[in-house]
Formats: structure tokens, C-alpha cells, sequence
């Protein structure tokens, strides 16, 4: 037999459905490679019995014809999802020892499909970050080494250990969350499909929040199809979240029809940014010709306020997150700091100046300026309505165009300490991924191809509200013109 | 008649406006399924939304919502069909999120208008600014342990409205009067229980003192009084005191205060430089709050009778006057019984309500009342119910005992809530009609009594009560007043 790791997530759903493995021997191959896994430090808390538990009742569930996409499937989870009875901290002290007694929705609609959890993931802290530096567990590596280097690579973030562990054959699929690029820009660093719906798809219920209006589950995958199966799972209406929309959930896997004829891409012009890799502009005139090719009309289009996405994404989102972040104050559960004949503010101080790392501070910091007396009109209204001109770029954009095909991210993964001592530099990161963001829409980074020291770069389909199924087709016939089959060594192993 | 406070060199007008924290009745919290009952263990109803756990999210009652456009409703106030939840942030032991889900930009409800019931029938309106909703913190317990304070969550995110008045009262009579009748109000429609011992209603009041025809001065803000008694009080010391200040050359700083009921007197809390910035902004986990004109309809139409509506029923068409049919609707529950005891009463004496009303209203407001008030009881467990009163004053309209009669008989009623009937029969108490039998006692006490009977023909007509009270006294009281008279008077008159 192969290496049941490599197999993706539609091949084994068909070799358990046909009885030629079971979930249990695919679940105890990903145990070993979780645990041969240490130096990428991708999990905080590896859950190997639960996972055997879950793999058990997917064999059962299998044999008795109750088979859904994902039963069987060894995946990992984001530390930001609360599992009942296991570690969810988003990766921060403040939540030191913390074990929710509730399952987030999304990670419940996998287990009730019969999916198999590993573990939890390795996050930047709260999700606040671009190369996953910021966890209170250390950095995750990325898989994916320069060619003929040994040194080390960011993975991109927030969600570090989500992809790490779907790029290295840890896990075969992963929950991630995306507040402002957290699953697309680790998805191009790594290689992998990372696919974040319309705002309000899935529930936020359980999920640990950094910015309300923002946070939205998705998921990574090693393809296309894998994203569309796992998707389906997770999304749904929840009457738990009063932002979650009811709505059908397509059947994602079905829009793979590889068939964008006739359709209509737009290419938007700001998105050209002066100093951008040549490599990443070449790229991405390679992904406008391959959608061409396969029968798609490409036409520019403006998106004339990009420019203002990220200062007004850097604004609405510390803003929540500062008030988001106010819960953890000591009082009720994980970290807390008492000083000797200290009051309650003395308690509050310690406790969070201890709890929180230096990039959640500062965030919180802006967040709480932002919206101070006499600042709020200025910084956060102003925000809010400059929030309110990009989701309109896109609405009118979205009238002339199916699509939209953007690079992911304006460079390739880069090297730790690289841009962790300059804040803006690591915010631009997210400069193609927030626009998006802002407007709620669904977008998609599928591996397109490797930089010249053969590092993965991706491109991103963003697609209209509550319209997935043209993002997953787009990026289908996308996945498929750029062959991508490039794979990390397995150094850590 | 102007409230004035007399300083040593001029005389103050006093500007109080009120904001009234009342609970509002629901089973479940605003954002949250736990319950809502008083006096729970600490921490027993408390879910994982209102202990703020990780990713718990909000979720709006919608009954909540109801209530509080009916209470919108019911003092005639705007009800805006898109009202939005902010988010009040500041840091408390006992505000679990770290912040209070409130509403500040677009309230639920706008303005409306209160009219107070002042003394000598007076009336006055009072503007409502605003209602919005708002979670209830939880509570924090100093006085548990020597260095700890404990926290109970049953209370937070309990739902509250926020009745925002405007500063129209000017004496403390009228800010009493005023929570009176919001009290009156939101028990009526079943929006709060208005139980201020409980918690369930509270008020900040604001209050500002000005020399007559000069510009508003500096406010004051008196947090968490419990009892309209103290918000009459709060205001008397806290006018004062910023008068003396005044007076002495000072100046008012614009701080919240705390009242002391024990030594009488209102403290700083925070200074105005202390004050919090709240940070309001809309709550990105809410969506706004939207309506149509059929829920509000329907709102509307469960509204019963209100009391000012009401009151002016009992006066024009039960002819009671202004104070008796005041007091009857200050309490729904004593609106109701009276109801009760006149339906009662008009169906065993088959008599118009408008002739036996005022009778009934007496009864109840001085015999009832009187006897509950001295046994420390309420209307709500009254010894004697509406109908057990209204065949009692059925006995009187018929001439079966006198009015003098029904006193005893209530007094016995009351002490063991047995039928008026029953303690007539078996005291033997039915009222002499009988004119032979009243007529034989008359002419004894006219022989037994001459010289009154001389006095009286010579023109001191006085006396004439003194021989009721004869032939009273004689009957042990059953003798028919009426006919006592009929037959007293030719009789004396010779």
C-alpha cells in the first residue's frame, strides 16, 4: 500500500467507500505522521484517542451505508474552534489551560459527518498575523524549503498550522479562519487550496473571535475538490450566530464542472502594485491566459478605493478585536496574574499584560484609540464608510464580471524575522486578500506555481456573495491548466 | 405652586430629569436562553453567552424586543422600526464581555409623553426622550470574604429598558410622581414587575439647580436609587447641597454620585475627568433590529386599558371623583379588584353602576385599604376577595343591615374571610325595619326622657341625634336608621 498520507481527501472517501482501506488505517498513518511532526511544531494538542474513537464510529457508519464526503477523514483544527473537553487557547497564554465544555458548530458538522479530529493547529495569536511568528507556542515552519537551502520559512498566517500540516501529509484536511487573508496568503505560501465562503456561510458560533464583521471559517485543502467536500461539511445556517445566513449549502463538488465557457473574469487594474515580483506579475498573466484558454472572456475592471482596503481593514478590525479581546480579563477562566494587595485593576494589568504577546497588544492598543471620544468619527466611521465604498467597487464590479482573478499574496513565503520588526511591511501581506474581506465575499487561493527558488506561489479567484460554486469551478479549471505537482520534501520525517 | 430651595441670599428652581433602569419581564435573559428569576443560588442560571465564555455569541429575545415597544406604546412614544445594539465597553469584575450590549444611536424607542398625577388633582406632562435595551451586569459581593469580592452572573444579561426622561420635573414630588406613574405603566402592560426592592426597578437621577430664569446649571447624576422614596430624598439634599455651594461662591462639578439613605446625604463616586469613555460602537455580532408596522400593530392591540385612560372612565361615566378614582388606578391590581367588587356588586343588587360605584370605592379605599394598610397586607392577598366584599355592600343596598352593621360584620370578614351573610345570620344582626317593634322602643325612650323632650320642643332640634342614638343604642344598632327617623320626628314635634 502507499502512503495512505498522500491521498487526498476524494480519493479516500472512494477507497473507504469501496472497502479497500478503513478509516482506521488511514486515521493511524496520520497519527505517526502527526507525531513525526514535532519540528514543524503544527499541532499545540495532538488528540490521538479521540481520533481512533472517531475513526472507529466512521468505519461503522461506512459499513452501514451512512457515508458522508468527510467521514473517515483524519483532519486537523484551528485552535480558535472550541472542541468540547480539549485545549482551545487561539494560541494565547490569556487562555492558559482552557477547555470549553461546547464544540464550535463548524468543527460539530464535521464530527456529525463522521470526520476524525487530530488535533488542534498552530495559530498566530488570536488569528492576528501573516506568518504565524505570533503564537504563544512558537512559530510554525512551512514545509517547503528553498531549493538547495535548509533554512527555515514562514508559512504565512494566521493559519500556519492549518496549512503546514495539509502541505507536509500531517493532516488531509484542515479547519482554518480568515479575518483578512488568515486561510488565502498561508495557502499560496505552502502550496495548498485554502478557500474562505461569503461572510455569514458558516457559523462564527464557538469559533474564538478577533473581528466579528470579518471572522469567517474555511477551510485547507491539498486541491480543489478536497475544498469543495470539506466546505460542504462545515457551512450551513446556525441559529446560534445572528450573522450566519440562511441559505441552502450547495453542493460545492458539483460545480466542479470544468466548464467556464462564456464566462467572465475581471481583472482588476489596482491590483498592479508597483514593486510587486516580476515573477508574481508573470504568474498571474499565466492564470489570465490558461482561463482563456479554456473558453473565458478576460476584462480589466477598476476597483478604484483598493488603495484605502488596508488602512481601513488595519482600523475595523483592532477595533473589534479590542472589544472582542476585553473578556479576557482573569476573572472567569485561563491566565490570571495577582499581584500582593493588589485590587482588581492591578489584577487586570498583570493578567493581561502577561497573557497577550506583543502583536495583540498593539492591535488592541489601535483598536481602542480608534474608538476613543473624539477619535471614533475620524478613524473607525471613517473606516466603516470607506468599508462601505469597497463593497460597492465590487457590486458594481460584479455586474459585468463572474469572477474576479487576483494574485494571493505580493510575495512568495518569506524567512523568519524577516518582517516581524515592521508591522506595516507584514500587514501588506494581506493587501490583496483584505479588499475581500471588507466586502464579505468568497474568494479562493489555488497553487499556481513556484518562484525561482521553487517556492509556491497562488493565485485568488474571488467570486459574487453566496456564489462558492463559481469560485470552486474557476479555480478548478485553474488548478487544473497549472498542473501544479510540486511537492516539499519530507525533511522533518 | 413652584418648588423653590430658599438659599441664604435667593431662591433656587431645581431641573431633575430621570433615567429608569426596569427589568423586563421574560422568561429567558435578552441575549441569552437562562432564566431570569429572582433569587436564584449565585451563578445557577448563567449560560456560557452570559459568562462571556470564547466564542459564545448573542442572540436577540424577541420578546424582549415586544416588550419594550409596548412600553414604547403605551406612553405614546415613537417606535422606530430600525434600532441598532452598541456595544458599551468598559472593565468590571462583574460585565463578563468586557462590554454592555446597549443601544445608543438608534434607540427602539423615541419620544413620548408621561402625565404625572400631582397633589389637588393636578396634572402634568412629562417628556420621554428615549427607551433602549440593554443587558444587566452581574453582581458584585464585597462582603463574602476579608480580601475577596465574589461575583454572581444570574443577573448579567438579564434585560433591562432604559427610559430616558427629559428634565422636566422641577421638585421632588414631581420625580416621585413621575416614577409612580412609569411604575404604574410598565405593571400594567406586564413590561416589568416594578419591584424596586428587588432590583427590578432603579433610577439615576439627574439633577441641576438655577436661580430663576438663568440658563440650566451643571447636573449632578445620583446613581442606583432603589425606592421613590430615596429619589425624593437624593433630590431635597443634592439641590441643597449644590445651592450652598453656589451660594458660597463655588462652582457644581459635573460627577455621579451615590445617595446615602442612613446619613442622609449624596457622595462623589467619579468626577466628570474619571468618567469612562465608553467606546460605543454597533455590535458586529447583532444585526440591527427590524420591524413592520404589523408587529407593532399587534403589540398595540395587547395592550389592556391604561391607567390614565381608565381613571377617566371611572370619573365620567362611574361619576367617582378625581382623588378616588386616582388611587383606585395607581396599582392595576386595585384597578382590578375594584372592577371585580362593582361587577359583582351590580349583579346581586341589579342596581346601575354609576349609583353603587362611589359607594363601592369608598368601601375599598377606606375599609379595604385601611384594614390591609394596619395588617401589613397588600390588595393581592386580601382576606376578603371582590365578590365576598361586594355581597356585603349588596346587604346595605338592600336594607338587610345598616352601613354601622357592615363595619362590624367587615371587621369580622376580614379577621376570618368568612360570607357576610353567614356572620349576619349567626349574629343575629339583620337590620329592624319592622315599625311596630322600632315604634314600642320610641315611645319608652320619649317617657324615659323628658326633659330632653321639653329641650328639644323648645327649639333646640340638636337633640334630635341624641334620640336616634337612644333608639340605636336600644336595638343594638339593627334598627333601620331611615325609619327611626320617619318615626322619631312627628312623634318629638308632638
Amino acid at each position: 500500500m502507499t502512503d495512505l498520507t498522500k491521498l487526498k481527501i476524494a480519493e479516500a472517501r472512494d477507497l473507504l467507500a469501496k472497502g479497500d482501506i478503513s478509516s482506521r488505517e488511514l486515521t493511524e498513518a496520520h497519527i505517526e505522521a502527526v507525531d513525526a511532526a514535532d519540528g514543524l511544531n503544527v499541532f499545540v494538542a495532538k488528540t490521538p484517542e479521540t481520533a481512533l474513537r472517531h475513526a472507529d464510529a466512521a468505519d461503522a457508519k461506512i459499513k452501514a451505508g451512512d457515508a458522508k464526503g468527510m467521514t473517515g477523514i483524519p483532519v486537523g483544527v484551528k485552535d480558535l474552534y472550541a472542541t468540547k473537553g480539549v485545549h482551545t487557547q487561539a494560541c494565547s497564554h490569556i487562555l492558559d489551560g482552557f477547555k470549553p465544555e461546547y464544540e464550535s458548530t463548524v468543527t460539530q458538522n464535521l464530527w456529525n459527518d463522521g470526520a476524525v479530529m487530530l488535533g488542534k493547529l498552530n495559530m498566530d495569536e488570536f488569528a492576528m498575523g501573516s506568518s504565524n511568528e505570533n503564537s504563544c507556542y512558537g512559530p510554525v515552519k512551512n514545509p517547503w524549503r528553498a531549493k538547495g537551502s535548509n533554512s527555515d520559512f514562514v508559512p504565512g498566517g494566521s493559519s500556519g498550522g492549518s496549512v503546514a500540516s495539509v502541505a507536509g501529509y500531517i493532516a488531509m484536511g484542515a479547519t482554518a479562519s480568515d479575518t483578512g487573508g488568515s486561510i488565502r496568503q498561508p495557502a499560496s505560501f505552502t502550496g495548498t487550496f485554502g478557500f474562505k465562503p461569503t461572510y455569514g456561510r458558516c457559523s462564527r458560533y464557538g469559533m474564538v473571535a478577533f473581528a466579528s464583521s470579518l471572522d469567517q471559517a474555511g477551510t485547507i485543502t491539498r486541491d480543489v475538490r478536497d475544498g469543495a467536500i470539506m466546505m460542504e461539511s462545515i457551512a450551513g445556517f446556525d441559529a446560534k450566530d445572528s450573522t450566519s445566513v440562511d441559505l441552502p449549502v450547495p453542493n460545492f463538488e458539483a460545480a466542479l464542472t470544468g466548464d467556464i465557457r462564456g464566462m467572465k473574469i475581471g481583472i482588476p487594474q489596482e491590483y498592479h502594485l508597483a514593486g510587486m515580483p516580476g515573477e508574481i506579475e508573470a504568474l498571474w498573466h499565466k492564470g489570465i491566459e490558461w482561463l482563456k484558454a479554456a473558453g473565458a472572456e478576460v476584462v480589466d475592471i477598476n476597483l478604484a478605493h483598493t488603495k484605502y482596503a488596508l488602512p481601513a481593514y488595519y482600523i475595523v478590525a483592532p477595533a473589534e478585536a479590542s472589544s472582542n479581546l476585553a473578556r479576557y480579563d482573569g476573572v472567569r477562566y485561563g491566565l490570571r496574574e495577582n499581584t500582593d494587595g493588589g485590587g482588581l485593576d492591578d489584577m487586570y494589568y498583570t493578567t493581561r499584560a502577561a497573557g497577550f504577546g506583543e502583536e495583540v497588544k498593539r492591535r488592541v492598543m489601535i483598536g481602542t484609540y480608534v474608538l476613543s471620544a473624539g477619535y471614533y468619527d475620524a478613524y473607525y466611521l471613517k473606516a466603516q464608510k470607506v468599508r462601505q465604498l469597497i463593497a460597492n467597487d465590487f457590486k458594481a464590479v460584479f455586474k459585468k464580471v463572474d469572477a474576479i482573478l487576483t494574485p494571493t499574496a505580493p510575495s512568495a513565503a518569506f524567512a523568519f524575522g524577516e518582517k516581524s520588526d515592521d508591522p506595516l511591511a507584514m500587514y501588506l501581506n494581506d493587501v490583496f486578500t483584505v479588499p475581500a474581506s471588507l466586502a464579505g465575499l468568497p474568494g479562493a487561493s489555488v497553487p499556481a506555481g513556484l518562484d525561482k527558488d521553487g517556492l509556491p506561489l497562488g493565485l485568488q479567484v474571488l467570486g459574487k456573495p453566496w456564489d462558492e460554486e463559481t469560485v470552486f469551478k474557476v479555480s478548478g479549471v485553474l488548478e487544473e491548466a497549472a498542473g501544479f505537482s510540486a511537492e516539499p520534501e519530507l525533511w522533518w520525517r | 405652586m413652584t418648588y423653590l430651595i430658599q438659599g441664604a441670599k435667593d431662591d433656587f428652581e431645581v431641573v431633575i430629569g430621570l433615567e429608569i433602569h426596569a427589568q423586563v419581564t421574560s422568561k429567558a435573559k435578552l441575549f441569552s436562553g437562562a432564566s431570569t428569576e429572582f433569587g436564584a443560588e449565585p451563578n445557577s442560571q448563567v449560560s456560557l453567552v452570559d459568562a462571556a465564555m470564547p466564542g459564545m455569541l448573542p442572540t436577540v429575545n424577541a420578546e424582549c424586543i415586544r416588550q419594550g415597544v409596548r412600553t414604547g406604546l403605551a406612553m405614546g412614544a415613537q417606535i422606530n422600526k430600525f434600532s441598532v445594539f452598541d456595544r458599551k465597553n468598559y472593565f468590571y469584575a462583574d460585565l463578563p464581555q468586557g462590554y454592555q450590549i446597549s443601544q445608543f444611536s438608534h434607540p427602539i424607542v423615541g419620544e413620548g409623553v408621561v402625565k404625572l398625577d400631582l397633589e389637588g388633582g393636578r396634572t402634568k406632562d412629562v417628556g420621554v426622550e428615549r427607551i433602549h435595551l440593554e443587558q444587566d451586569a452581574g453582581k458584585s459581593m464585597h462582603d463574602q470574604h476579608p480580601q475577596l469580592t465574589y461575583v454572581d452572573l444570574n443577573r448579567s444579561g438579564v434585560a433591562l429598558m432604559e427610559i430616558v426622561s427629559k428634565p422636566d420635573m422641577a421638585s421632588p414630588e414631581e420625580a416621585g410622581a413621575y416614577v409612580t406613574k412609569i411604575r404604574s405603566i410598565v405593571r400594567y402592560i406586564g413590561a416589568c414587575d416594578g419591584n424596586m426592592e428587588q432590583g427590578s426597578m432603579r433610577a439615576d437621577v439627574n439633577v441641576s439647580v438655577r436661580r430663576a430664569g438663568e440658563p440650566l446649571g451643571t447636573r449632578c447624576e445620583i446613581k442606583n436609587v432603589n425606592s421613590i422614596r430615596f429619589v425624593r430624598q437624593a433630590i431635597e439634599v443634592e439641590a441643597r447641597r449644590q445651592v450652598d455651594i453656589i451660594e458660597e461662591g463655588g462652582s457644581i462639578d459635573q460627577e455621579t454620585r451615590l445617595f446615602d439613605p442612613v446619613k442622609g446625604e449624596t457622595r462623589s463616586m467619579r468626577s466628570k475627568e474619571e468618567a469612562h469613555d465608553y467606546r460605543y460602537f454597533p455590535d458586529p455580532d447583532l444585526l440591527p433590529v427590524e420591524f413592520d408596522d404589523a408587529f407593532i400593530d399587534a403589540a398595540r392591540d395587547s395592550l389592556p386599558e391604561l391607567p390614565d385612560t381608565k381613571k377617566a372612565r371611572f370619573m365620567e361615566s362611574l361619576g367617582l371623583n378625581e382623588y378616588t378614582a386616582s388611587v383606585l388606578v395607581a396599582e392595576k391590581e386595585q384597578a382590578d379588584f375594584f372592577e371585580a367588587l362593582l361587577n359583582a356588586l351590580v349583579a346581586t343588587s341589579k342596581s346601575d353602576p354609576a349609583k353603587v360605584a362611589s359607594k363601592a370605592a369608598n368601601w375599598l379605599t377606606g375599609d379595604l385599604f385601611g384594614a390591609l394598610n394596619k395588617a401589613g397586607k397588600t390588595i393581592a392577598d386580601t382576606p376578603v376577595s371582590a365578590s365576598q366584599g361586594a355581597a356585603l355592600l349588596a346587604l346595605v343596598e338592600d336594607g338587610t343591615i345598616s352601613g354601622r352593621i357592615a363595619k362590624d360584620v367587615f371587621e369580622i370578614m376580614f379577621e376570618t374571610g368568612k360570607d357576610a351573610e353567614a356572620i349576619v345570620e349567626e349574629k343575629g344582626l339583620k337590620q329592624v325595619s319592622d315599625t311596630g317593634a322600632i315604634e314600642a322602643i320610641i315611645d319608652e325612650i320619649i317617657a324615659g326622657n323628658q326633659g330632653q323632650v321639653e329641650q328639644y320642643r323648645a327649639g333646640k332640634t340638636k337633640l334630635m341625634g341624641f334620640f336616634v342614638g337612644q333608639v340605636m343604642k336600644a336595638t343594638q344598632g339593627k334598627a333601620n336608621p331611615g325609619v327611626v327617623n320617619q318615626l322619631l320626628k312627628p312623634k318629638l314635634d308632638g
